[in-house]
């Protein structure tokens, strides 16, 4: 699971859906791994703008990466500068989450991930 | 003919042995692969997009995503949603580049508001149509995901689920739910009349910067490339359905508007051309 799609992901849970603590959900015990992946400058800058970059810093800081800077590039200054390019490409879609757990910060709901593949299924009273 | 859907969930059909012999048939796979490219002709993307791929399987629609050539607006990043673990399985051995969850679509679509550009589903909706328990109803489970969906979309995105209704009520029964999730929908049908059939139903999340008006079949093709709209209908009431929340009073509107619509489209030029084909809702 890339680190793009935890910028994505929200909690399942029903009740969940109106609190603002059901995203991001937090890595618990994560192992990562590093997948060499080509480069897509124009798919970096077309996220980029959707991003949460609030959910990326802290995302990326429970996952045990340096801090992110507090504001979020331009789509401009992205593209100018190839170093933040790579940098952003490496942590949005080459680190995975392989194995853990997500939390929900709201109700607690823990989904498994892995070999990478993350377990959303939930018991129907949950849906 | 027995369709699997009647009888069984998707994920005891999907089982280990079947997720095999249906990735590794090629057949199949070039049949999958034909529909994505067709999807993906539909979604008109211009630039690498992060697509959701619902009840992607073993990866056999997600990896024409991946491989779209740069020059056709590729490569995509997607995020595939499937309910057989056995098909993630295969779709792991085989190593596909999008990432993969466990889920039900019947019971939503967790991802944040607008995050996807677009979505893709090939050959999976039907399933939608056959769980019946004293908790979940078809109709239940096909307005959770469409409403999951919708909501999942950025404004101006689309989406394009090729699918296998059992017969006419299903089809209607699916698409009306799109509709009353607030999609603007069309039917577009590929070798129309003959076994080979294929039926793409095309949706469209309104508030694209060029205004296109949801619910409108005419509106969901609007400016797709090569495609003519031959518009027979009666001027009227035309809603903005992208706009409308569900609801009773949303819920007739459209019915009623669907008994409006009788906008036949036609498919101008394209590497299809020459199939016989037609549109309508
Ligand atoms: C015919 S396969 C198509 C797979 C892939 N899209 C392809 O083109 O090869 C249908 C898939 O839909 C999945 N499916 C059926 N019902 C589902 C549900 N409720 N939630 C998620 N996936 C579902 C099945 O598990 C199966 O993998
Ligand atoms: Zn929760």
């Amino acid at each position: 699971m890339k680190v793009l799609t935890l910028n994505f992901l929200t909690c399942a849970v029903k009740t969940c859906k109106s609190s603002a603590d059901s995203f991001p959900l937090h890595p618990k015990d994560a192992e990562l791994a590093h997948d060499d992946i080509e480069i897509n400058p124009e798919l970096l800058a077309n996220v980029l703008p959707r991003i949460d970059w609030t959910a990326l810093r802290t995302t990326s800081t429970e996952l045990g990466f340096p801090e992110l800077p507090a504001q979020p590039p331009t789509v401009e200054e992205l593209e100018a500068d190839e170093a933040l390019l790579k940098e952003l490409h490496s942590l949005l879609l080459e680190t995975q989450m392989m194995e853990g757990k997500l939390v929900c910060g709201c109700c607690g709901h823990e989904y498994a991930v892995r070999e990478g593949i993350a377990n959303f299924l939930l018991p129907s009273h949950l849906v | 003919m027995s369709r699997p859907e009647d009888t069984l969930s998707a994920d005891v059909h999907y089982d280990d042995v079947e997720a095999r012999k249906y990735t590794t048939s090629s057949r199949i796979k070039n049949i999958q692969a034909s529909m994505t490219e067709r999807a993906l002709e539909l979604l008109d993307l211009k630039s690498p997009s992060f697509i959701l791929d619902v009840g992607c399987g073993s990866g056999l629609s997600g990896e024409i995503l991946s491989q779209t050539p740069e020059d056709e607006g590729g490569p995509h990043v997607w995020v595939g949603m499937d309910i057989s673990a056995s098909m993630l399985d295969v779709a792991l051995q085989r190593d596909v580049e999008g990432d993969l969850l466990l889920a039900d679509i019947g019971q939503g679509v967790p991802f944040r508001a607008g995050s996807f550009d677009a979505a893709i589903s090939i050959s999976a909706i039907q399933w939608l149509c056959n769980a019946e328990s004293s908790e979940t109803s078809p109709a239940g489970r096909l307005s959770r995901f469409f409403n999951g969906l919708y909501a999942s979309l950025k404004r101006g995105g689309r989406a394009v689920c090729q699918f296998y209704p059992k017969n006419d009520v299903q089809k209607q029964m699916i698409t009306s739910a799109a509709v009353k999730a607030g999609f603007g929908a069309g039917l577009l049908e590929d070798d129309p009349e003959t076994k080979n059939m294929k039926l793409y139903l095309v949706l469209t999340v309104g508030g694209s910067a060029t205004g296109t008006k949801g619910g409108d079949i005419t509106g969901v093709v609007d400016g797709m490339d090569g495609v003519d709209v031959h518009d027979h209908r009666r001027k009227g009431t035309k809603t903005g359905k992208g706009e409308i929340k569900k609801g009773s009073k949303a819920w007739i509107i459209a019915k009623k508007e669907q008994m409006e619509r009788k906008g036949k489209i036609v498919k101008a030029t394209s590497k299809f051309t020459g199939r016989k084909r037609r549109i309508q809702f």
